[in-house]
């Protein structure tokens, strides 16, 4: 078929786009120009130095990278290398999976199961964070919580989770925040692939795990791959395990929007903050390039 | 009711070129079919007289105001889609009726109208369903009615029968066909259905790559293909091209594979057009060339390949040399496979086409 | 559909369904039964005699019953009107326009709001508000949120809204109308589904909003639910668990029959995969 145009001209699709456009320049623009001057300032909340910020060059980006310092607890790089973990196991290896996993399975099914797990996938997705935050508290308490009620029922024992494992803890607390996400796209992804082709699989008496891979998984390369940058970005940048840790014990669970809070509000330093959410934003930047390109050469193939 | 005029007409998207160079006139209550292969830009067309594209070259005219530029809606057009565009969220009174509402027509006086035309369109009684609740058919008829609701000066139907199954394109085929006799509006019509456009179309533009190839009425466009694109595009199955070569001093027509037509005897009629020649292509329809069992004059040998039987006629399909001839057979008894048979061609009805695949005349 | 399928894999996924609804719905057992107990602890228990009383002292708690049914509302439901009409009409703008690398724009979008989003940008965010005078404002707390989530709605927006046939807008524009109308009249309708899972994703994340009302509000009687459920805590900072679960069962309800009512009424589902 012939490359269709629009259907409007440009003066009348900017029409449309002008709210929009002022929400991006003013809400999101403006304040990522505002990070980037504040992060070459020493701009604090009170004191001389909020009423007039001097110019300290690469300062406070010298103090995140003090090389000597930087894996110590509490500080950038520590923050940093736990956020990596954070990313990988909560949204690559817990919700993409999770996600691809259960939408297989409930490929082309319908009924109460289906309908009972999606829900509650996206209950624990929408449920307020303060809320979730406490209902884990209850959940992970170390002799009434429901977990260790169940683990020690079976004989494993009671840990205390929060304190014993709490990067892991918070890991699998963000797959089950998350998954609905990666669930419901993936889901409706399977629905457009045509029926006939998983048919013709079952024809020849392919197996599941083969028609996933051989025919669901290269159909789904471009989705999965939208899928990861969403959720890399937003477990990058997740704030409601603070809810749940507080970034503890001893900064263990300190990821960098934490660390990032602790800096800019407890201590009130902006201009460090603004360090910080500059180096984020490359950091970010360059995920989603990675993701692009590999989504593009994707493109390429299919 | 207007004309229609396209003068020098190119459209570009991006490296291709959709319409190149087309210049069309469709007089005041004509029928005019665009007819071609997709992709050869008969959409595109229809899609610059609506106004839904501009073109990059060229004018266009509708009555005698000049519309290039000017959006649908100044244009006074009405328009059925091949999907039918329907809105799935409004009844069928209000779909049919958009057109006014959108011209700021009362709500009662639309209801009269639209209730008009569906009624004489046979679906008056579906008006309160929606586009879904009604079928294939049925929601054809409604588009229809769209475009009537309002009298607009130019009809265009984009593939409108394509949806539908056989014997409903037949039957709505034929209900167009009433129609456009009845209201003789100006229409432009595009189909790739050679059938329809025969059937309905008082001229036939038949396109490709972008190109008018042929313009003219349906039988002439039938008998008289102007080029091997038209020949080979129109008739179920197409008329028969077979290269060869031309002997004017022996009167000849030379076949691969030592085949030769004698034609001495129209060398009359065909004239000055008939010179020696490599790369000439014959063509002649499969219902203009009779067999026989037996050498006759002016002939050439040939043997039986394939055997079909369609009920009132046989499509035999005869080999000579490497190319394939199909013949159709009007009569009982058809021959026996592999069996040696002697082609007539009815040379009246037989054209050349020189290299470049255009009409020897 | 599948009735060829052997009674083991059913039985698997049985199986497999009943460890997903553990895992997603055990971490919230609890808030369901405490509430209704006189007196809870941390683990699971029917009520022998289950009460309403905790119910009774959270409506006594003002400041926490008005951030819940005033100021929660406000926020929420005015970020979800804004993100769901202006997403749908920059998507729509997007869509049926032709903008030179506009999947890289929305990308582009995505990048900024999700690092915008997060805790750096409260400094901006907080300066800028203090500078329009927004500080305090429920508009104020409207407008950047808005700010944050339209990208992402954009994004889920405009598979909606690239489904619709272009035929049915050309067929509007032969009889006569004009961009606005059409959208009006056409565009909108379809994309209700769109429009109502865009709406309610804007809505719950508003509703359980913690981070910028904290930054952005400043007197009590502004502050959100999510602000409002820490007055459950005693003075050392301890919750109170009967009122706390009491609380968070009331703040999370509206939430889930929200849900369920959107998806009874439309299926809330992302539109072909959100395509690439």
């Amino acid at each position: 078929m012939e490359k269709r145009p629009g259907v409007f001209s440009g003066k009348v699709g900017l029409t449309f786009l002008t709210p929009a456009l002022f929400f991006v320049a003013i809400f999101l623009i403006l304040p990522f120009f505002w990070i980037f001057y504040l992060s070459f300032t020493n701009r604090t909340l009170t004191g001389v130095t909020a009423a007039n910020p001097q110019f300290v060059g690469l300062e406070n980006y010298q103090r995140l990278f003090d090389f000597d310092q930087w894996m110590r607890y509490g500080q950038f790089g520590n923050a940093l290398k736990i956020t990596f973990q954070f990313v990988l196991g909560s949204a690559l290896l817990g919700q993409a999976v999770v996600g691809l996993t259960v939408a297989w399975a409930f490929y082309r099914r319908k009924g109460l199961l289906r309908e009972t797990v999606f829900t509650l996938a996206v209950l624990a997705w929408i449920i307020p964070e303060v809320v979730v935050a406490f209902a884990w508290s209850a959940f992970l308490d170390v002799d009434r919580g429901t977990l260790n009620t169940i683990l020690s029922a079976v004989g494993l024992g009671q840990p205390d989770w929060l304190f014993d494992y709490p990067l892991l803890t918070i890991i699998i607390f963000n797959t089950w925040r998350g998954s609905a996400f990666s669930i419901l796209l993936f889901s409706s992804a399977l629905e457009t692939i045509p029926p006939s082709y998983v048919e013709t699989a079952d024809v020849v008496g392919a197996s599941a795990w083969r028609k996933f891979r051989d025919i669901i998984f290269p159909l789904m390369r471009g989705h999965i791959l939208t899928d990861l940058i969403l959720i890399t970005l937003w477990t990058f940048n997740v704030f409601t395990p603070f809810l749940l840790t507080g970034g503890g014990p001893t900064f263990r669970t300190e990821l960098v929007s934490i660390y990032t809070y602790r800096t800019a509000f407890k201590f009130f330093e902006f201009g460090r903050g603004g360090a910080i959410a500059v180096v984020m934003m490359l950091i970010n930047f360059m995920l989603a390039m990675g993701y692009l390109i590999a989504l593009r050469r994707q493109k390429a193939v299919s | 009711m207007a004309k229609i005029q396209l003068e020098n007409i190119t459209k570009k998207f991006g490296e291709l070129t959709a319409v190149n160079d087309v210049s069309l006139e469709v007089s005041d209550g004509e029928f005019v079919a665009l007819l071609g292969p997709s992709g050869c830009g008969k959409t595109t067309t229809l899609r610059l007289i609506a106004g839904l594209e501009v073109p990059n070259e060229g004018r266009i005219l509708i009555g005698d105001k000049e519309v290039t530029k000017l959006p649908p809606r100044e244009r006074d057009i009405a328009m059925v889609f091949q999907d039918y565009a329907l809105y799935p969220h409004m009844t069928l009174l209000d779909n049919i009726g958009y057109p006014l509402k959108v011209r700021g027509v009362a709500k009662p006086d639309m209801t009269a109208r639209v209730t008009e035309v569906a009624t004489e369109l046979q679906i008056g009684d579906l008006l309160e369903r929606r586009p879904g609740q009604v079928s294939g058919g049925q929601q054809q008829r409604a588009s229809v009615a769209r475009a009537l609701v309002h009298q607009a000066q130019v009809f265009l139907f984009d593939e409108p029968l394509s949806n539908l199954d056989a014997k409903l394109r037949l039957e709505a085929r034929a209900f167009l066909k009433h129609l456009q006799q009845e209201v003789g509006v100006t229409a432009v019509y595009v189909t790739h259905d050679q059938a329809e456009a025969m059937a309905l179309a008082d001229r036939i533009a038949v396109m490709n790559y972008g190109r008018v190839m042929q313009l003219g009425h349906p039988l002439d466009v039938y008998r008289r293909p102007a080029n091997t694109f038209v020949a080979a595009f129109i008739g179920s199955p197409p008329m028969n091209l077979l290269p060869c070569e031309v002997d004017i001093n022996a009167g000849k027509i030379l076949f691969e594979g030592d085949r030769v037509l004698d034609i001495a005897s129209y060398r009359e009629r065909w004239g000055g057009v008939l010179k020696n020649g490599r790369d000439i292509t014959l063509g002649v329809r499969p219902e203009n060339i009779a067999i026989s069992s037996t050498e006759v004059p002016g002939s050439i040998p040939s043997r039986v390949y394939v055997i079909q039987p369609l009920g009132g006629e046989w499509l035999v399909v005869t080999q000579v040399g490497g190319e394939l001839v199909s013949v159709r057979l009007f009569q009982d008894e058809a021959p026996e496979l592999s069996e040696n048979v002697w082609l007539k061609f009815d040379l009246d009805r037989t054209f050349l086409y020189d290299k470049n695949g255009d009409l020897l005349q | 559909m599948r009735n060829y399928e052997s009674t083991f894999s059913k039985l698997l996924l049985v199986l497999f369904s009943l460890a997903c609804m553990a895992f997603f719905a055990l971490p919230l057992l609890w808030l369901l039964t405490a509430p209704f107990t006189p007196m809870t602890t941390l683990s699971v228990e029917i009520p022998d005699n289950p009460t309403l009383d905790n119910f009774r002292t959270v409506f006594k708690n003002e400041f926490a019953i008005r951030a819940l049914f005033r100021n929660n509302l406000i926020i929420a439901g005015g970020a979800m009107l804004s993100v769901a009409a202006v997403a749908t009409l920059a998507s729509y703008g997007l869509s049926r326009t032709r903008i030179v690398g506009r999947d890289i724009l929305v990308y582009v979008l995505m990048l900024f709001s999700s690092v915008v989003g997060g805790t750096a940008a409260m400094v901006p965010l907080f300066l800028l508000a203090y500078h329009l005078k927004l500080i305090d404002t429920h508009v104020g707390v409207i407008l950047v949120m808005t700010g944050g989530l339209l990208p992402a709605a954009i994004f889920m927006m405009r598979d909606f809204v690239d489904s619709i046939p272009r035929s049915y807008e050309e067929a509007a524009l032969v009889c006569g109308a004009g961009p606005f109308r059409i959208f009006r009249d056409i565009a909108f309708p379809l994309v209700r589904p769109g429009v109502a899972v865009v709406a309610i994703w804007a809505f719950v994340n508003a509703w359980g909003a913690f981070l910028i009302p904290v930054v952005m509000l400043r007197s009590p009687e502004n502050m959100p639910a999510s602000v409002a459920l820490y007055s459950f805590y005693s003075e050392a900072g301890t919750p109170v668990h009967t009122l706390v679960s009491a609380y968070a069962f009331l703040y999370g309800l509206p939430v889930l029959v929200l849900y369920l009512l959107v998806n009874w009424r439309f299926g809330f589902r992302f539109f072909g995969g959100i395509k690439s």
